[in-house]
């Protein structure tokens, strides 16, 4: 127990997920700064990184908690655009420095998405499997609507906020209308970067993991595992799931910043039930607790569609069809067990029970 | 029995009612300190009913439950673990992904007073507390012989060594009342010789008091200072393990009645 030679399965899990992060990070920035990658994928490196962040995110709730939310876009979208007024006001302001103002609004963004993680999660906890499914998902419907029905001002006498119209603003002319209504928040300075992508995805995995090995991460796996049982030794279920989801929606918060700061135009239909689905697909494929599986799931489902677009009007069938191919080769066990004893070939002859944790 | 002596467990015609139908009825029984207590009864008698009666998975239609002397009434499951009761399962329910040291770390949780925020930042009470439950757990587990399978998983464990860690976790709470539901349940008659000077080792090194339902009459007998006999939600007889062998009550609850002539 002392030697460090025998580290626990999660701790190997976690070394080899910030490994390959750092790896691809590596790999993707010289070829992108070496100017060897296309426009096309330049474009997607962020993100690639704010959908592995909702991945991940995602995946704290349906493979570590054990509750289907179909409702995460709706996080994402609350972050998106909280975050974006915090930097759009900062530049009104005169904030210059593009990173200061990013950092800002990824920590508003996850701050808005922890508050709205908190107020929705203090009813829809307390149901279970898809009746919690089914009310995420309405929730994040009314996220997407409220917004759309937004309009928000900012003059020289602060903020102006509507519900019903855009024309609240005494000074046209030097005022910066933020929201739209359903247009959304215009002309949006693009200050996402792969760098910043890249760290905010290491700090979520991080927390993420770090969230597994302590107390709180041990009791909502055992509510998981085991509700009665957990209560029986006085685990507090609401508490820890709150927390838990709390946490999920303030990195889905997060990563609508990092992602709507790559735009120029930010618009709440955008964060509607496909991007939901899409994340949720993302961690079904990658496995439920697997958080490498759900990174790795995430980019490559991202790059997908645009390898794709060859096909034209075939192209999400074919989609489809590789969706549905990976979902009955990963659950099949012969198949597994020949990948496996390649991977043993191959790589160190290592014993059976070496594999990883996740299982889809 | 002596009024002064101080009891862990005493219950006053405790009962609930499903619908029109007495699962338990008129339950009483006082459990003193380091006692072993046995509840036997044919199956159905509503034995499991008063463990989530005493649990608060159900909330009891009448009567009332005190553990040390103080009211339950209010308490919910949770809160219960903290007033000193702890459980196992008649069906194992152990947390299957965790590991087996990570099993018994769950149930110190609330003895554990780091936050979220040191835990992400690891902040020294953090690895402090977290080495000090491992130690915790492992020396739990060496009760069983079972500090070797500690980062094993639960599900992977046999059988009999399942039903040995639900009693560590439970253990790990710091009862003062350990309810065991049919924990001989499919072991063989080694391992239930073994699991009973292990119930009593439990007793005289945690100094609690234990009530324990069992069909192994062998176990009950052998090991308990007093026992509740139940039938259809009802008390048929109580006593030592000699009263309550040569009972006809008893006896004709398990066996049914002789003929008259």
């Amino acid at each position: 127990m002392k030697k460090m030679k025998n580290l626990t399965k999660a701790q190997k899990s976690s070394s080899l997920t910030y490994a390959v992060v750092i790896v691809a990070f590596a790999i993707m920035f010289a070829l992108k700064t070496s100017g060897s990658l296309s426009s096309k994928m330049t474009g997607m490196l962020v993100p690639i990184c704010a959908y592995i962040v909702m991945a991940v995110s995602l995946n704290l709730v349906v493979g570590i908690m054990g509750d289907l939310s179909l409702g995460h876009a709706g996080f994402m979208s609350v972050g998106a655009f909280a975050g974006t007024i915090a930097i759009v006001s900062m530049q009104y302001n005169g904030v210059e420095s593009a990173g200061l103002r990013l950092v800002v609004g990824i920590i508003v963004g996850a701050i808005a998405g922890a508050i709205i993680g908190f107020l929705i999660g203090i009813p829809v906890l307390r149901l279970n499997g898809d009746y919690l499914a089914i009310v995420t998902l309405a929730f994040a419907e009314i996220i997407k609507v409220l917004i759309q029905n937004m309009y928000l001002d900012l003059d020289e006498n602060g903020f102006h906020f509507s519900m019903v119209e855009n024309t609240n603003t005494t000074n046209l002319e030097t005022a910066r209308l933020i929201i739209e209504g359903p247009m959304g928040i215009r002309g949006i300075t693009k200050i996402s970067t792969f760098v910043a992508g890249f760290i905010l995805v290491m700090v979520v995995l991080i927390v993420i993991f770090h969230f597994m090995s302590s107390r709180t991460g041990r009791a909502v796996m055992s509510i998981r595992d085991n509700r009665i049982a957990a209560e029986s030794v006085g685990i507090p279920i609401f508490k820890y799931k709150i927390t838990t989801f709390t946490l999920s929606a303030a990195m889905a918060g997060a990563a609508g910043v990092l992602f709507a700061n790559n735009y120029s135009t930010l618009i709440s239909a955008k964060f509607n039930i496909d991007t939901s689905i899409l994340v949720l697909v993302f961690v079904v494929l990658g496995g439920q607790g697997n958080m490498l599986g759900s990174i790795i799931a995430a980019t490559a489902l991202t790059i997908l569609p645009e390898i794709l677009r060859g096909f034209s009007d075939y192209r999400m069938l074919i989609y489809a069809i590789i969706l549905i191919a990976v979902m009955l080769i990963s659950n099949n066990s012969q198949l597994k067990a020949a990948f496996d004893g390649l991977l043993i070939k191959l790589k160190l002859k290592k014993a059976p029970d070496e594999e990883e944790g996740g299982k889809a | 029995m002596d009024d002064n002596k101080k009891y862990v467990l005493e219950c006053e015609n405790l009962g609930i009612v499903f619908g029109g139908l007495a699962a338990v009825n008129d339950f009483n029984v006082k459990i003193g300190e380091k006692q072993v207590y046995g509840l036997i009864g044919p199956n159905g008698a509503g034995k499991t009913t008063v463990f989530n009666l005493l649990t608060k998975v159900y909330e009891p239609t009448s009567g009332s439950i005190k553990l040390n002397g103080v009211d339950t009434k209010g308490q919910t499951t949770v809160s219960l673990s903290k007033m000193g009761i702890a459980r196992t399962f008649q069906n194992i329910r152990l947390f299957s992904n965790l590991t087996v040291a990570e099993n018994v770390m769950v149930a110190m949780n609330q003895n554990m007073k780091y936050s979220l925020f040191e835990s992400t930042f690891r902040l020294p009470r953090y690895w402090k507390e977290e080495k000090a439950a491992r130690a915790k757990a492992l020396e739990l587990l060496s009760i069983f012989d079972m500090q070797d399978f500690a980062d094993v998983k639960a599900s992977s464990l046999p059988y009999g060594a399942q039903r040995r860690l639900e009693i560590t976790r439970a253990l790990a709470t710091n009862p003062s009342l350990l309810l065991l539901d049919e924990p001989a349940a499919g072991m063989n008659p080694a391992e239930t010789a073994e699991l009973m000077h292990n119930i009593g080792k439990i007793r005289d090194e945690f100094g609690i008091s234990i009530l324990l339902i069992e069909h192994d009459m062998s176990l009950v007998m052998g090991i308990c200072d007093e026992i509740t006999v139940l039938n259809f939600g009802m008390v048929i007889a109580q006593g030592t393990p000699a009263e309550i062998q040569s009972n006809p009550v008893v006896i004709e609850a398990y066996l049914g009645k002789q003929k008259e002539d």
